[in-house]
C-alpha cells in the first residue's frame, strides 16, 4: 500500500542528526515493546509481513508523529485486536481475567528462538524468468495491500545484478494467503533514472524485488 | 521489573504496561522472556560481532572470499546467526565504490552482527534521503566522498540483510584480528563512516 512507511525520496524531514538520536533503545518502555512484540509474534498467529503491514496501516498522521517503538506498539495492538486475542475493553482497563494459556515463548527458550530466526527462502518450481544482466522495469502497481516494491522505483528500468532463488512473497503472506514463494532478485537502478538530471553523481540504488514486481524492459 | 513512577507515566508507557498486563494475565506472555530478549540485545548481541567479521575479512583473504560468496554461512561459522540475519550479504567498499545501507520501508537491519538499529536509522530523515541524497546524508555524518566515487545504496526491501565491509585503514599492516576489530565501528558497517584510523 502507498502508506506512510514508503519514505524513499520524500522530503521535508530535515537533516539526519546522528548524535542526537544514536541509541537503539531509549526508554524502559521501548525495551519492553521490543520484547513484547517478539513474544507475541511467537504465538504464531501472524507473520513478520503481517506485522509490517499492521504498522504501515496506521494513519499517516499517527505514524509520522510516533516514535519507532510507538509504531510497533500500536501495530501489535491492532494485530491482537484483529485476531481476537484481546478486546478493546481489556486494553482500556489495562487488565483481564486471569487465563490458563501457556506462553508460546518461555524465558529459557529465548536464546534458541532468537538463534533459529525465521528463514524465508523456499523452493520454487518455475525456472527464474530473469538472469543477471537482464534489463527489467519495476512494474507500475499500486496494490491496496502489503507490498515491498517502493514507489520510487515503480515504472523505472534497472539491471538485474543477482538472482537469489525463491523467497516467501510478502504481498501474499502479509494477508494470510500463503507463502506463494517467488524468485527474488537484486535490481540496480542508476540515480539519474530515478531522480532525473538533479540526481547526485555516481549514484546507484540497489533494491531486492520479487519476480512479480518486474517485467522485461 | 520494578516501576517507581506510577503517578507520572508517559502515555505510551501506560499503554505498554496495560498491554503487557493483559497478555500476562491471560497466560500468553512470560514477562521473564521479555527480560531475556532485552538482555540479549543490550548485552550479548551488538556491533562487536560485525566488527569481528570485518576484521577477519581484512586479515584472512580466504575468509573474505567466503564472505563475498556466501555471507550467511561465513558469518554463521563465526557463531553469529539467527533473527534478522537469516540471509546475509556482505558488500565491500573499494577505492572506487562506497556502500550504504538503508531500509526505506521499515527498519530492516542485520541484528546478529550489528544489534538493534540506532534511532536515526529508523527515522524518516534517514530513510527518505539515503536513497535520493546519500552524499548529503553522508556529509551530515562528517563523511564527504569525491564525485568520482560511486555510491551504492542498498535498500533492504526483502529479507536479505546487508553488512558493509569498510576499507582497511592504511598503517595496519601486520595487525592481528583483535587489534583490527577495534577500528570497525557500527556506522562503518552501515556505511555512514569509514573505519577508524590507527591512533
Amino acid at each position: 500500500m502507498n502508506g506512510p512507511q514508503d519514505l524513499g525520496g520524500q522530503m521535508g524531514f530535515g537533516p539526519v542528526d546522528p548524535r542526537a538520536n544514536d541509541a537503539a533503545l531509549h526508554e524502559d518502555w521501548e525495551r519492553r515493546v521490543l520484547g513484547l512484540v517478539l513474544c507475541a509474534g511467537a504465538m504464531g498467529l501472524w507473520s513478520i509481513d503481517a506485522s509490517r503491514h499492521a504498522r504501515e496501516s496506521l494513519h499517516p498522521a499517527i505514524y509520522y508523529n510516533a516514535s519507532y517503538f510507538e509504531i510497533w506498539l500500536r501495530g501489535l495492538e491492532a494485530l491482537l485486536l484483529h485476531h481476537g486475542v484481546v478486546t478493546r475493553a481489556e486494553l482500556e482497563a489495562g487488565t483481564a481475567v486471569r487465563g490458563d494459556a501457556a506462553p508460546a515463548l518461555h524465558a529459557a527458550d529465548v536464546p534458541a528462538a532468537l538463534a533459529r530466526g525465521g528463514p524465508c527462502d523456499r523452493p520454487v518450481a518455475p525456472a527464474a524468468r530473469f538472469a543477471p544482466g537482464d534489463r527489467v522495469r519495476a512494474r507500475i502497481m499500486h496494490p491496496r495491500g502489503h507490498t515491498r516494491l517502493p514507489r520510487y522505483v515503480r515504472g523505472h528500468v534497472g539491471t538485474v545484478e543477482a538472482a537469489h532463488g525463491g523467497f516467501v512473497l510478502p504481498d501474499s503472506h502479509a494477508h494470510g494467503q500463503g507463502e506463494a514463494p517467488e524468485h527474488l532478485y537484486t535490481v540496480v537502478f542508476d540515480g539519474a533514472a530515478l531522480w532525473g538530471p538533479d540526481a547526485e553523481p555516481g549514484l546507484q540504488i540497489c533494491v531486492d524485488a520479487w519476480e512479480s514486481y518486474l517485467e522485461p524492459a | 521489573m520494578p516501576h517507581d513512577h506510577d503517578n507520572e507515566l508517559d502515555p505510551m508507557e501506560a499503554r505498554l504496561r496495560a498491554l503487557e498486563t493483559v497478555l500476562t494475565r491471560k497466560g500468553l506472555i512470560d514477562p521473564a522472556a521479555i527480560d531475556a530478549i532485552i538482555d540479549t540485545y543490550e548485552h550479548r548481541v551488538g556491533p562487536r560481532n560485525g566488527a569481528r567479521v570485518v576484521a577477519r575479512a581484512w586479515a584472512d583473504p580466504d575468509f573474505a572470499d567466503r564472505l563475498r560468496r556466501d555471507a550467511t554461512a561465513a558469518i554463521a561459522a563465526m557463531g553469529f546467526s539467527g533473527r534478522q540475519g537469516e540471509h546475509m550479504r556482505a558488500v565491500f567498499n573499494t577505492p572506487q565504490t562506497h556502500n550504504l545501507v538503508v531500509c526505506t520501508l521499515c527498519s530492516c537491519y542485520p541484528w546478529p552482527v550489528l544489534g538493534l538499529p540506532p534511532g536515526w536509522y529508523k527515522a524518516p530523515a534517514y530513510r527518505s534521503r539515503a536513497v535520493m541524497a546519500p552524499r548529503e546524508v553522508l556529509a551530515e555524518f562528517g563523511l564527504t566522498l569525491p564525485d568520482s566515487m560511486t555510491i551504492r545504496v542498498w535498500d533492504s526491501t526483502a529479507e536479505l540483510r546487508y553488512l558493509v565491509v569498510p576499507m582497511r585503514p592504511a598503517g595496519t599492516e601486520g595487525w592481528d584480528e583483535a587489534a583490527l576489530t577495534d577500528l570497525v565501528t557500527r556506522d562503518a558497517m552501515i556505511g555512514t563512516a569509514r573505519a577508524l584510523e590507527p591512533a
